[in-house]
């Protein structure tokens, strides 16, 4: 081994230093919250819960696994995730697939047509306007009009063109058809960014709000951000402001933690499995498109 | 004109004749042309709506044609502070994003670069990810919380701050416009610099490891090595990272911004965008003006990518196109 000169040990261990701070950081507010979302009411008023939990109690778990609206939310949102991760896929695949192709007449227009939505938006007001016209305002709308990102869509046509063609060709010559080639050759070689798309899709209708709560008639068709965030909203304050705050058993904001905790419990049991993905992901579509 | 017409009746045929040929591609093509009809090109037609007096019963086509007046009325109308103060808010929020948020991903991908065992590495990038996957309700609802100070209850964050001194006592951070920009960059620091870095440190390990060996046999030490040879070597992505950012200068990220900002703070934190959908949604709205603003916003916004692509084009011969 090469010896390492003095600066470089310095900055190496400066490094290790800060890096693992900035990563405690991170993590830092998600363990917290998880602490005094179970913790006792009285630890965690008079600031004793620092970062372990104190006087241990599930009450506001109770709470929340007995609210029915905390299921209702969670069921549209599992609705919204399932659904909308397969209309964007079967759209992104199809869609990308063609756009990758050379015999596709007019196929550089096509791909302009395509990026130049990344850079130019119709801008939140013509969006409602059109999202009201066109009755996007119910759980089947919302699967159907959200959801389709031209990066994703770009990050798969640039898998699929990467396949070899060879085996395309030799499949043509057994008289394979197009919709053959590209379910039984094309998706299987592209399994990884396959996987990231729908990663990428997945996550965002897990996390989507801003829509979701403009446009929903029916509040029992609310996503559980929506219902997360009218709690945030409204629970502090009531409970401070009520006389009923005293007599409560748990604090207000072990609550609005616990139901951040559940919200996010999903994401967090997944990521180790799907984080080698997204890595990929990110540097396999390039920023050029 | 016979000629012409002799010229193109072939061309037409050939065209019909090989979308028929191929006709199951042309089938896969029609979701993806139907979806972008409807749902991104279909809307810019609405955009017509920023130069007329809009009435919703009227439809788009229907409602009186103003040419630029709501342009006028948003720069000097009654709504003309609440404008400028968005206009000047945007620029404010995103250079403090840039100054403070750009560098960080940064240097945290030269600093992943120097752990050398590979498992450690992984698991503290794992960890800095994660934020970047949790929704902006979970995200400002934890912020929101940790600086809150109520009657019964004051967030851990908050409590730091007053005992600190940074922060007089019992101060409501949320609704005090001038907690606003420093909150809402430490979310985004949060929340965005460990996923940022991902390009970057893949840009670090692309870099050639003679070139590292060069200037070690020449004697350089750390710092040169970091100025000399890693700076240089991830330029082109740095380039482009800031073009893009200074493309999106004008969208700061408006959900974050209505997840964070208080009727009060509205002087420190209102954006064109939030703006532009409190004026153009709900009731008593109108979608001529909130268009407008946004129309704004976007051709500003287009004029700054271009403008920083040229620069950058010139100046180092990277760009974007």
């Amino acid at each position: 081994m090469e010896r390492s000169s003095k600066s470089e040990i310095v900055f190496r261990v400066f490094s290790y230093f800060f890096v693992t701070i900035f990563a405690i950081l991170c993590l830092y507010p998600i363990i917290y919250a998880f602490s005094v979302s179970i913790s006792g009411k009285l630890a965690y008023e008079s600031g004793q819960i620092v970062f372990f939990p104190k006087d241990l109690q599930i009450e506001a778990y109770r709470i929340v696994l007995f609210d029915k609206g905390f299921w209702i939310s969670y069921t549209n949102t599992l609705f919204y995730t399932i659904f909308g991760t397969a209309w964007s896929m079967f759209i992104s695949l199809t869609g990308a697939y063609v756009l990758s192709k050379d015999k596709l007449l007019g196929k550089r227009t096509w791909n302009f047509l395509l990026v130049f939505t990344m850079w130019f938006s119709a801008g939140m007001i013509p969006l409602y306007l059109n999202y009201m016209e066109l009755g996007v305002d119910n759980k089947w709308g919302m699967v159907i009009a959200f959801g389709v990102q031209a990066y994703n869509i770009i990050l798969l046509r640039n898998a699929f063109s990467s396949v070899p063609k060879d085996i395309e060709e030799a499949a043509r010559m057994d008289g394979s058809s197009e919709i053959q080639i590209f379910t039984k050759i094309y998706m299987p070689m592209s399994k990884a960014a396959i996987a990231t798309v729908t990663l990428f899709y997945a996550i965002s209708r897990w996390n989507g709000y801003y829509w979701s709560r403009m446009l929903l008639r029916n509040s029992q068709e609310q996503p559980l951000q929506v219902y997360l965030r009218t709690l945030i909203e409204n629970y502090q304050k009531l409970y401070d402001e009520s006389v009923v705050a005293g007599n409560l058993t748990y604090a207000a904001d072990s609550l609005v933690y616990a139901i951040i905790i559940c919200s996010i419990i999903p994401v967090l049991v997944v990521y180790p499995y799907i984080q080698k993905y997204f890595t990929r992901g990110v540097n396999l579509g390039g920023v050029k498109g | 004109m016979n000629d012409m017409i002799k010229m193109r009746e072939p061309k037409g045929k050939k065209i019909l004749k090989g979308i028929k040929k191929e006709w199951q591609l042309y089938l896969l093509l029609i979701p993806i042309i139907l979806w972008f009809l409807f749902f991104a090109y279909k809307p810019m037609i609405g955009l017509i709506v920023a130069f007329e007096r809009f009435e919703p019963a009227e439809g788009i086509f229907g409602s009186d044609m103003r040419g630029l007046s709501n342009f006028v009325n948003i720069v000097t109308g009654v709504n003309r502070e609440a404008f400028w103060g968005a206009f000047r808010n945007t620029f404010i929020i995103s250079l403090y994003g840039l100054v403070f948020g750009f560098p960080i991903p940064i240097i945290l991908a030269l600093l992943f670069s120097e752990i050398r065992s590979d498992g450690y590495r992984k698991i503290l990038q794992t960890i800095t990810y994660l934020p970047h996957f949790l929704s902006e309700v979970t995200i400002t609802g934890i912020v929101i919380t940790l600086v809150y100070s109520g009657v019964s209850s004051t967030g851990i964050v908050a409590q730091l701050l007053y005992s600190l001194n940074l922060v007089p006592a019992g101060t409501k951070i949320i609704e005090t416009p001038n907690y606003f920009r420093p909150m809402y960059i430490i979310t985004g620091i949060w929340k965005e610099s460990g996923y940022n870095s991902i390009v970057y440190f893949a840009a670090i390990m692309g870099i050639s490891p003679v070139m590292y060996e060069a200037l070690k046999v020449d004697g350089g030490n750390k710092w040169q090595e970091i100025r000399y040879v890693t700076l240089p070597g991830m330029a082109p992505t740095l380039i482009i990272m800031i073009i893009m950012r200074i493309g999106r200068m004008l969208s700061v990220g408006y959900e974050r911004v209505l997840l964070l900002y208080h009727p009060n703070t509205y002087v420190t934190a209102d954006v064109l965008s939030t703006l532009e959908q409190r004026i153009g949604i709900g009731t008593g709205s109108n979608q001529g003006l909130g268009s407008a603003i946004g129309i704004f916003n976007s051709v500003i916004g287009f004029a700054l990518v271009i403008s920083a692509n040229k620069i950058s084009r010139q100046i180092s011969k990277t760009s974007l196109w």
